[in-house]
C-alpha cells in the first residue's frame, strides 16, 4: 500500500485580524470528526489557536537557532567576519568584534570563513513547540521566545519538525501569520493551496490584492474565505471575480459569532450553515488539487 | 575636538540627517585644525538589515568625540556605541550643521 500524502491547506491573509484564527480552528475541528487532522499554529509571533483548542499537552520542546559567539584570545581582529556578514550582526568596534544575536540569519558565513576559528557556532533558544491532543484533532503551537525579532527561522523549523513526524494525517491545517512579508512565505510556501481571509471593506481589499500578488509569485492555488460577509461593500466580490480568484465561503457578519468567539469557543457546530461552509471549502480544493 | 554630523549633504549648510543608521553622510568637523570632510554612507542607507550596527562600526573607525544627530541612535546601534565614549546631542533635526554646531556650542541640544 502506498502511504498517501496529507493534503496541506495554508490559512493567511494580507490584512490582520480578518479571521484566520476563526477559519483555521473551525475547520479543523470540523474536519478531526472525519478525518485525521493536524492543525498548526505558525502565526509564530502571537499565536492564538490555542485560546479554543482544548486538550492535552504531550510535550514542549524548546527550539533553537545557531549564533557566533566572539572567542577573543583567538581573535586576530582581521575584520573578516565584519565584511561577510550581510546582516552586520558582527561588527568589529574598535579593538572588539560584537555579535547582536538577534540580528543573526545563522548562514554560517563568519563562523567558516574565519581564519581563526574564533566565531565558533552556539545555539540560542528561539521559541518552542507545543504537541497538544484534543480527541481526534492533533495541534502544534509554534511559539517565539519573547523579545526574538525573527519569526523565519522558527516557521521552518516547525515545518520541517511536520515534515519528519508529522506526515501520518489525512489534512494538514496552517493558520500563518498576516501580511506579506518573509514569515507569510515561510509558512505557505511549503503548502498545497492557500486560503486567503479577508474582509469586505476597503481595507480588506486592499491587503487582499497584497497577499493574492504574493501568492501568485509563488505559484500557489489559492482561493478567497470573506469573513464578516453583509458589512462593508462589493468591492472585494468585484476584485475576486475580475482576477478569477473563486470566493470559497462567505462567512456572516454575526453577533452570535462574535459572541462565542470572545469567549474562546469554537463556533462550527453552533452556527446555521457553517458546516455548509467547510464542506464547500474542502470539496473546492480538493477538486482543485486533483485536477492540477 | 572631533564632531560628527548625520547629515543629508556634504557642507555646512546640509541639513541633519535625523536618522543614525541610515543617515546619507557622516560630516566631520576637527576644531583643532577646521578642517571638514563628509564620508557617503550610501551604501549602509540601502541595507534591508543592521544599517545602525553597520554605521556604528563605522564610527568606531572615525572615533569622533561628539555626534550631533536627530532622532538618535535606535536601541542596538546605542548599545553598540556604548564603549565608544562619544557624547551623543540630540534633536537636531530641521538644522543645517552650522545652526546645529553652534546650538550645540551654546548647550542648546539635548545630550543622551
Amino acid at each position: 500500500m502506498t502511504e498517501k500524502k496529507p493534503l496541506k491547506i495554508a490559512i493567511a491573509s494580507g490584512k490582520g485580524g480578518t479571521g484566520k484564527t476563526l477559519l483555521a480552528t473551525n475547520l479543523a475541528a470540523w474536519l478531526a470528526i472525519s478525518e485525521s487532522t493536524l492543525l498548526v499554529d505558525l502565526d509564530v509571533e502571537e499565536p492564538n489557536d490555542f485560546i479554543f483548542i482544548n486538550g492535552n499537552t504531550e510535550s514542549i520542546t524548546d527550539q533553537f537557532k545557531m549564533i557566533p559567539g566572539w572567542d577573543a584570545s583567538k581573535c586576530s581582529l582581521c575584520g573578516n567576519c565584519s565584511a561577510v556578514c550581510k546582516y552586520h550582526t558582527v561588527v568589529k568596534l574598535g579593538t572588539m568584534i560584537a555579535v547582536f544575536d538577534e540580528l543573526c540569519h545563522s548562514c554560517y558565513a563568519c563562523s567558516e570563513l574565519c581564519p581563526e576559528n574564533a566565531l565558533p557556532m552556539k545555539p540560542r533558544k528561539m521559541g518552542e513547540i507545543s504537541n497538544i491532543t484534543a480527541g481526534n484533532l492533533t495541534f502544534l503551537e509554534s511559539r517565539l521566545r519573547v523579545g526574538e525579532e525573527q519569526a523565519v527561522p522558527l516557521i521552518n523549523k516547525t515545518h520541517s519538525l511536520v515534515k519528519n513526524e508529522f506526515m501520518n494525517f489525512t489534512v494538514q491545517i496552517f493558520d500563518c501569520p498576516p501580511g506579506t512579508t518573509c514569515p507569510v512565505i515561510a509558512a505557505t510556501k511549503h503548502t498545497d493551496f492557500v486560503i486567503l481571509v479577508t474582509e469586505p471593506t476597503p481595507f480588506g481589499l486592499n491587503d487582499l490584492k497584497l497577499a493574492v500578488e504574493t501568492i501568485q509569485q509563488l505559484k500557489k492555488p489559492m482561493g478567497v474565505v470573506i469573513n464578516r460577509f453583509g458589512m462593508g461593500d462589493q468591492g472585494v466580490e468585484e476584485f475576486c471575480v475580475n482576477a478569477g480568484i473563486p470566493v470559497l465561503a462567505r462567512i456572516p457578519f454575526s453577533r452570535k459569532i462574535t459572541g462565542l468567539y470572545s469567549s474562546g469557543t469554537l463556533v462550527y457546530d453552533k452556527i446555521e450553515g457553517f458546516d455548509r461552509a467547510m464542506k464547500d471549502i474542502v470539496q473546492f480544493i480538493q477538486k482543485s488539487i486533483s485536477n492540477a | 575636538m572631533k564632531i560628527a554630523f548625520t547629515a543629508s549633504g556634504t557642507s555646512w549648510d546640509s541639513m541633519i540627517d535625523p536618522r543614525f543608521g541610515r543617515t546619507a553622510y557622516i560630516f566631520l568637523f576637527d576644531e583643532e585644525t577646521g578642517q571638514t570632510s563628509a564620508i557617503d554612507n550610501s551604501a549602509v542607507k540601502n541595507e534591508a538589515h543592521g544599517a545602525g550596527t553597520a554605521t556604528s562600526e563605522k564610527f568606531y573607525e572615525l572615533k569622533p568625540d561628539v555626534l550631533i544627530t536627530g532622532n538618535g541612535p535606535g536601541e542596538t546601534a546605542a548599545k553598540a556605541l556604548k564603549h565608544l565614549n562619544m557624547k551623543i546631542f540630540v534633536n537636531a533635526h530641521d538644522l543645517t550643521l552650522k545652526q546645529a554646531y553652534e546650538k550645540m556650542k551654546n548647550g542648546e541640544l539635548q545630550e543622551i
